[in-house]
């Protein structure tokens, strides 16, 4: 059996031993007894409603921190000059606790949606950056001169000569960046929206029950590693075919 | 044609090329000797035009290729996109044709790690021609490779230099590849370095 399926399932019986030894359902319920408010939350539509709430909130969030991130972490990596006036400002952000970026976006633009993608947004461009700044610093200087030399133009030099060299780097930035944001979105749909799974959380841990809380955070769990299989590996296997080759 | 007129070339405080001044006409072939650390890789990344902090005055045409000591390839292209890519004006049959004068005509679709070093180093040199350039910089392009291999690739690289007849730069540290492919022989020397000989190969 595949060793993956065997170490969820050992992450399921560690489940069970700790529920059958807590004793208390409203502490920690039995897996199974989840699946029916499961088919009750998904049947009433609430489930798939928050879910895609939450789901529009990661992507907006994953697109622009993804955008300005690779713009800003190519910039720095190939200019020192730069990279010099920058990279204080980087440090401030990367330090900046999440919380603070979003108490601060909901006080300064409102408790909105625009406030709630600009927050996570902003906690995850520093990320980016100083992932990609690593990759641009790495790009190899021959293949530079090279296209130097041949007068490759901007736009197919970026294409063919600077990104896929930043590949890696890149799906390095996208697997962590799609698993810190949507914890991100979480959070400010706790502190500020009126739908998704974290103000779903925020409901349900207010009225103590664990099992809808389980459920809102396991599903989805279970929507991002679909993202993540369905998505994001494929599109990292198509990059990296040439190395396998 | 190439005319290079290289007052002073620095690092810092360390003079590496003093007064360097040399012409090669279209179709001459001029190698360049020194030793290892001499500065003669500096030398050629000036006249590429891929460092432009000295003082002098270099003129080099723009239809200009190179060619490195590693075969410096997009490895995650295959082998017609690496000249298709580098000469977007060119056609595929065009770029067909100068991979099979190079003998990869078999090898269009692979990619660059699948080619052994000899074949990528006649892909860097299918990758030079390709656009008939009118300058042709090469430096110590036949370095690492075995006898046989860098007889091969000397023949061939006589051929398309004999076809296209560029002005052609060509570093090396050995004097029997710059008695074959060269018609000038320049030697460089000295610290900082300057021309110390400049004869006709073979002498």
């Amino acid at each position: 059996m595949n060793v993956r399926i065997l170490s969820l399932l050992g992450l399921l019986a560690l489940w069970i031993v700790a529920a059958w030894m807590s004793g208390d359902p409203q502490v920690l319920p039995m897996p199974h007894s989840l699946l029916r408010p499961l088919w009750v939350e998904t049947s009433s539509g609430e489930l798939p409603y928050h879910l895609l709430r939450t789901l529009i909130r990661v992507l907006w969030a994953f697109v622009l921190a993804m955008t300005l991130g690779l713009a800003l972490g190519l910039v720095m990596g190939l200019s020192d000059r730069v990279n010099d006036w920058l990279d204080p400002w980087l440090v401030v952000f990367l330090n900046l606790p999440a919380l603070v970026l979003i108490v601060l976006c909901y006080l300064w633009i409102g408790l909105n949606e625009t406030a709630a993608i600009a927050a996570v947004t902003l906690n995850k461009i520093p990320n980016v950056t100083t992932i990609i700044r690593e990759g641009a610093r790495a790009l190899n200087p021959d293949l530079k001169a090279m296209a130097q030399v041949y007068r490759m133009r901007w736009p197919a030099y970026l294409r063919h000569v600077v990104f896929p060299q930043l590949a890696p780097f890149i799906a390095g930035a996208a697997r962590s960046g799609i698993a810190v944001i949507w914890k991100i979105v979480l959070v400010v749909e706790f502190l500020g929206r009126s739908n998704g799974v974290g103000f779903q959380i925020h409901l349900y841990f207010q009225l103590f029950d664990v099992v809808h809380v389980l459920i809102y955070a396991l599903s989805f769990i279970a929507v991002m590693l679909a993202v993540e299989w369905i998505l994001l590996q494929p599109a990292e296997r198509r990059v990296r075919r040439w190395r396998d080759a | 044609m190439i005319r290079v007129d290289v007052t002073r070339k620095s690092f810092g405080t360390t003079e590496v090329l003093h007064g360097v001044r040399f012409d090669i006409q279209r179709g001459e072939t001029l190698a360049l000797l020194g030793p290892s650390g001499i500065g003669k890789s500096t030398l050629l990344r000036l006249v590429a035009g891929i460092s432009k902090d000295f003082e002098g005055h270099i003129e080099c045409p723009d239809k200009l290729a190179i060619v490195f000591q590693e075969p410096t390839l997009l490895d995650w292209r295959s082998t017609l996109d690496n000249i298709l890519l580098v000469h977007p004006g060119l056609s595929r049959d065009a770029a067909l044709a100068i991979l099979d004068k190079v003998g990869l005509a078999d090898k269009t679709d692979m990619y660059p790690r699948q080619l052994s070093l000899g074949q990528q180093r006649r892909l860097s040199l299918a990758r030079a021609f390709a656009g008939q350039p009118d300058a042709l910089i090469m430096d110590e392009p036949f370095v690492s490779l075995d006898a046989e291999m860098a007889d091969d690739m000397l023949t061939l690289t006589e051929r398309l230099i004999e076809e296209t007849r560029p002005a052609t730069l060509f570093v090396t540290h050995s004097r029997a590849e710059a008695n074959r492919l060269a018609g000038r022989v320049l030697t460089l020397g000295g610290k900082p370095a300057t021309v110390i000989a400049d004869e006709p190969a073979g002498t």
